[in-house]
């Protein structure tokens, strides 16, 4: 992030190294390989602890795609997964790596609640403002790590990180401290910490009328979010500017953009895209309809992983988070078999290092050969020179 | 109880409770200083922390399950070390991928066995220990806290005065400077990384049979993160790393005891108190680049 990328006459091969463009076929191989290599650790992993594979497939599959009311939950899933994992590729794609999406959806989430349960707008309009100030409202957190970074230097990655906490405990307090937001009592019964139920024109309904299949509006939200990033990223000067700047932020510099500023602002509309997975966790029936400390329940984390998954890919990422919402919504369903429900983390994060690893091993092993070739290597001449640039 | 009681006690729960900060920042330190900012300490401190109790259960002793925390720290290292400065992946994601494996294989795994609870020997020093007040809190503890005294000094020694640390620190500050005077890189932040692992294996290890003598579900809740934290707060210096982790530590203490003593002091401000401080720290020194140049940035040959 302070690195200074030189510009040197290998610009072609960092290119063909942070914007992996059309995957070719062996690393597609090497991937496909990779997963089943995951999968088949997950299944080991399962037998050897005395489990049946078979019955947990059977269980994840019931749980998440069986019927239409799995496919429900799945999509609840699926909706704030994607929102989060958007707002990664954004930030990604300027070479600022954030990594506060668990902190900026709680904030996200926080804001919502503020505006659902106190401010008195009618009808759906109070449901706009909601999203509109959760997006705002973490955009806002994680703007707080851009501003650190433009003005003191502060690394992005440790700033985002650290956040996290904050918004956990702000949240936490928020939540247990009757002024702010948590629920008031009726009569003399006890209070839990968590905040009053949003208003009904807060909440986000269900789209068209299928039987038992409940398609929410938040998955529509996340759906035309994915294109409009897309869009955005590969359409638009902006776009543009944010890929110079993540792959060469020197270059970026001297052509004119204004680095700090641009992937500052990248970042902050990263953590706007966690906000509104936030307000979508909040007013979607995910959940409880209520603000509570563990309302993130790991999404921000989860994004992050999808968007790893998807190389930072919009459209790409819509697939993995569908992906994601399943294992989320079948790993419920695991309990029963007598398979612990953590299963399915083991098996997330080894799908991850599974479609992590292949492009980046092959442009080693390639990197390797064609440098032994003499081809791309510098001549020793030239070496001294860029260590001093 | 008296004050001075009072003030024994939470000395004494302070000190225990940044004794696993302490180990693990001595890691982390030695780690970043070489560039790499290694977030896969938390799955390190967890893994080790499992590894230790159900070696523990498995062979009836405390101190091997010890051993084995050390052990699957530095194999965590071995492995972030290698993916990260070997095959080149992103370290942050490797750290991600890593933390949220470890949490997952961990939980998967307590959640069907049984483990008996183990705990290393209590040692007290004779004389010293009768000293009012910090008596009891210095000088009386299990056994592997006694280590950090050897480590402490020992980390400093690699890191300020050896070749080795020499080396290191050439690369945390300037990685293309220290490939052309014929320092191995990333060989040097794979090795640093071991030595990270090993200590955050013994923190994590320490705080299950040391301290608790069981391990439950995601037993180190943010710990790692908190030695990230005292690292910064530190401003990369070990001697501050330490006092940050002393800190951190009393602050936990003083959340658990404040409530029993009749003091109502927010306990949110307190959990959150270290990574503010962080944050602060980052904020005052930040234009001083206290910080290893070349922290958290991948090394790749022939790219400067």
């Amino acid at each position: 992030m302070n690195g200074r990328q030189a510009a040197d006459g290998t610009g072609r091969r960092i290119l063909a190294r942070l914007a992996p463009g059309p995957a070719n076929w062996r690393v597609v191989g090497v991937t496909i390989l990779a997963v089943a290599a995951a999968l088949g650790l997950s299944a080991l992993l399962i037998a050897v602890t005395g489990g049946s594979p078979v019955a947990s497939v059977q269980a994840l599959f019931q749980g998440s795609m069986a019927d239409p009311t799995a496919w429900s939950s799945t999509l609840l899933f699926t909706a704030p997964l994607l929102l989060v994992a958007l707002g990664v590729c954004v930030s990604a794609r300027s070479g600022f790596f954030n990594l506060g999406q668990e902190g900026q959806v709680l904030i996200g989430a926080m804001a919502a609640t503020w505006v659902a349960l106190r401010l008195a707008i009618p009808g759906p309009v109070l449901l706009v403002v909601t999203f509109l100030v959760a997006a705002l409202a973490a955009g806002a957190w994680a703007g707080l790590s851009s501003l650190m970074y433009r003005f003191r230097g502060v690394n992005v990655v440790v700033s985002t990180m650290l956040m996290t906490f904050l918004a956990q405990q702000l949240v936490a307090y928020m939540v247990t401290t009757p002024w702010l937001l948590q629920e008031s009592r009726i009569g003399t019964g006890t209070v839990s910490p968590q905040s009053n139920k949003v208003p009904a024109n807060a909440l986000l309904g269900s789209v068209g009328e299928y039987p038992n299949l409940q398609l929410n509006a938040g998955l529509l939200l996340a759906l035309a979010t994915a294109v409009a990033v897309a869009v955005v990223l590969t359409r638009t000067r902006w776009g543009f500017r944010l890929k110079m700047v993540g792959l060469n932020p020197v270059t970026a510099e001297s052509a004119g953009v204004r680095v700090a500023a641009l992937g500052g602002f990248a970042l902050a509309v990263s953590g706007a895209l966690a906000g509104l997975a936030g307000a979508v966790l909040l007013t979607s029936p995910v959940g409880t309809n209520r603000l509570q400390a563990g309302i993130s329940n790991n999404i921000g984390w989860d994004g992050l992983l999808v968007a790893l998954v998807a190389r930072n890919r919009p459209l790409v990422a819509i697939p993995v988070a569908v992906l994601f919402g399943v294992l989320r919504s079948g790993g419920g369903f695991l309990a029963a078999t007598g398979v612990p429900p953590f299963l399915v983390d083991v098996v997330k994060a080894l799908l991850v290092l599974a479609f992590v690893a292949p492009p980046v091993v092959m442009n080693l092993i390639s990197r390797r050969s064609t440098g032994r070739a003499g081809r791309i290597v510098s001549t020793p001449a030239r070496v001294p020179e860029e260590a001093v640039a | 109880m008296s004050m001075s009681d009072n003030i024994s006690t939470i000395l004494a729960s302070g000190i225990r409770l940044s004794l696993p900060l302490a180990f693990a920042a001595c890691g982390e330190y030695l780690a970043e200083r070489a560039g790499t900012l290694n977030i896969s300490i938390e799955g390190m401190m967890l893994g080790a922390a499992f590894a230790s109790i159900a070696t523990a259960s498995m062979t009836g002793s405390a101190s091997v399950g010890l051993l084995a925390g050390a052990v699957v720290g530095l194999l965590i290292g071995v492995v972030h070390g290698n993916l990260s400065h070997r095959i080149e992946i992103n370290t942050f994601v490797v750290g991600l991928v890593i933390n949220a494996l470890v949490l997952g294989l961990t939980s998967y795994l307590i959640t069907i066995s049984e483990f008996d609870t183990h705990q290393v020997a209590q040692v007290g020093i004779p004389v010293l220990r009768d000293i009012p007040i910090v008596g009891e809190a210095l000088f009386v503890g299990r056994w592997p806290a006694f280590l950090i005294l050897a480590i402490v000094p020992l980390t400093w020694w690699l890191v300020e005065r050896s070749r080795w640390g020499l080396e290191l620190r050439a690369v945390g500050e300037n990685a293309q400077a220290a490939d052309v005077t014929g320092i191995k890189v990333n060989k040097r932040r794979r090795q640093a990384l071991m030595w990270c692992g090993v200590l955050a294996g013994l923190g994590g290890a320490y705080l299950a049979v040391g301290e608790v003598g069981s391990f439950n579900q995601n037993m180190t809740a943010g710990r790692g993160y908190l030695v990230i934290a005292a690292v910064i707060f530190g401003a990369w210096r070990l001697k501050r790393t330490l006092v940050g982790c002393a800190l951190f530590g009393l602050a936990d203490a003083m959340r658990l005891a404040l409530p029993a003593l009749g003091v109502t002091l927010n306990s949110q401000l307190l959990i959150v108190a270290p990574y503010l401080l962080a944050l602060l720290t980052m904020l005052l020194f930040a234009a001083q680049h206290r910080e290893p140049r070349s922290l958290g940035q991948p090394f790749e040959r022939g790219t400067a």
